[in-house]
């Protein structure tokens, strides 16, 4: 359970905290941990999130965190038409997506110069989300924290890496997540912090072996991404 | 560890001999490692919302479903011109009420309180009263912590999400905070701040939640006036001296047992009640 302002509030456009806030955030934190403005988003709506969807604005609250608006931003119902104002192309569509949560959506972000990010999540209910899947592979968490996201080669030695690296900037590990898509392939390692990471730390991080590249959620400032 | 019954809230006031809302505000602090004044500030943020939320209610608008939106400004002009039974004052609570469940339906900024469909029940009673009323801003926000404090007990012993125990979660709960909230602004006592909150949530348990085609609207908006005025009626039993026989914490564990008996199809799923009937299955096709 949150604190007290999560029984009054958050401060939000409505009509609904899970449908409308919620969806707000999954594209604010997509857009977030993409590093910079899409150029091209295709959403996908899945379960009670594509059936009522269109009626709780679900689509226009996704478009509008992915503009970078905040869940009270009193143009979230305008967003479509400030994404084409503002040149970001978006496409919308419905997609059955097997065991994932009602409440889930599947966002893939381009733009140029930028490799194609896919992120999958779901919201809760009170505004509050879960990441569920990021490029492919299964993850789990909320972007409440500081959250720093490495992506590495599954090999001996990355999570001392990060640890070490940390230490060395006297940030506090708060909680510390692994994943991988295979033995040998693709991981993720999603570490929450107590303090903010600088880019000068998260740029030396991206320098060590194994480390494919690096971004840090900073709950209170704007993305850090290299 | 935030409060898990009133009889804890209790404990607290009588430990550090201080009233309930400063008990909710000092856990906050401690819990979030934040100054109380960094909360003050917040809770008076949240307070400033209210009131700009009712305020920013324009009874030209309609949800994209068409299903509500002119409400509140019907109800505005009855008030004003017409003779409510329930009185002019109460006429003023019911149509800030309707306004914030229009906000919310069209999509305005609301104060989730403690849902995004229930955000009229607590304004219609505070706002109204501190516009009617010589009181000083202060004892309203303090009022917010008291309501804060009643809605993390029933999070924490129950549920605040209609898909989880109905509607009695969200408008009851929201009715609930709203009399103890109310209670306090007229000096009641830490018991009779209890017993209008249980005497609040008995009269609105069981409610279920219905909404015709998934949509916060339909009987959503009604619904917000239904827990306003319970909990003005329940406030007003309090404070006449009227108790509640059943303690408020045991009132909400019996609110998390019916909520769990609820059948599925009464929860938020837009399939039972209202939003089950002809009409509102016919509504609920219409907008696919």
């Amino acid at each position: 359970m949150g604190s007290i302002f999560d029984i009054l509030g958050p401060v939000m456009v409505g009509p609904s905290s899970s449908h409308t806030a919620g969806a707000v955030r999954i594209g604010l934190i997509s857009t977030q941990l993409f590093g910079r403005r899409p150029g091209k988003a295709t959403i996908y709506l899945h379960g009670s999130f594509a059936a009522t969807g269109k009626g709780h604005g679900t689509d226009r609250a996704i478009v509008a965190g992915l503009l970078g608006m905040k869940p009270d931003d009193m143009r979230i119902p305008d967003s479509f038409e400030i994404a084409v104002a503002e040149g970001m192309e978006f496409t919308l569509a419905e997609k059955e997506i097997k065991g994932a949560h009602p409440n889930t959506a599947q966002i893939i972000l381009e733009a140029e110069g930028a490799e194609t990010m896919r992120i999958e999540a779901f919201s809760i209910g009170g505004g509050r989300i879960r990441v569920s899947k990021l490029d492919g592979i299964d993850v789990s968490f909320s972007g409440e924290s500081n959250t720093l996201i490495v992506r590495n080669i599954d090999q001996p030695g990355c999570i001392t890496e990060v640890a070490a690296s940390l230490s060395e900037e006297d940030i506090n590990i708060a909680t510390m997540q692994v994943f991988r898509d295979k033995r040998g392939g693709c991981a993720v390692m999603v570490v929450e912090t107590d303090q903010v990471v600088s880019r000068e730390a998260l740029d030396r991080l991206e320098g060590k072996e194994g480390i494919v590249n690096v971004t840090f959620l900073n709950v209170n400032g704007s993305i850090e991404e290299k | 560890m935030s409060f898990q019954s009133i009889e804890e809230v209790r404990a607290r006031c009588e430990k550090e001999n201080v009233p309930f809302w400063k008990a909710v505000q000092s856990e906050d602090a401690q819990e979030r490692d934040v100054p109380a004044e960094d909360s003050w500030k917040e809770m008076k943020h949240m307070w400033q919302a209210m009131i700009d939320g009712v305020d920013a209610y324009e009874p030209g608008l309609v949800s994209r479903s068409g299903l509500v939106g002119k409400e509140g400004g019907l109800m505005e002009e009855y008030a004003r011109t017409g003779e409510p039974l329930c009185g002019r004052y109460m006429a003023k609570v019911m149509t800030t009420a309707l306004k914030m469940g229009c906000n919310n339906a069209c999509m305005k900024r609301i104060v989730a309180a403690p849902t995004a469909g229930a955000c009229g029940v607590l304004p219609a009673v505070l706002v109204t009263y501190y516009r009617e009323y010589d009181v000083p801003e202060d004892r309203m926000i303090e009022a917010m912590y008291v309501a804060a404090g009643i809605g993390q007990i029933i999070a924490n012993r129950a549920f605040l999400a209609g898909a989880s125990g109905g509607c009695q979660a969200e408008i009851g709960s929201g009715s609930g905070m709203a009399a103890a909230a109310i209670t306090y602004v007229r000096g009641g006592s830490f018991d009779q701040i209890g017993h209008a909150c249980a005497m609040a949530l008995k009269n609105l348990m069981g409610l279920v939640c219905d909404p015709v085609g998934g949509l916060v609207e339909v009987p959503c908006v009604k619904r917000n006036v239904g827990g306003a005025v319970n909990a003005m009626a329940a406030a007003d039993m309090a404070l006449a001296g009227i108790v509640s026989q059943i303690p408020v914490d045991q009132v909400i564990d019996a609110m998390r047992e019916v909520g769990e008996k609820m059948d599925v199809s009464l929860r938020e799923t837009g399939i039972g009640g209202v939003a089950g009937s002809p009409r509102g299955q016919e509504v609920g096709k219409n907008l696919q």
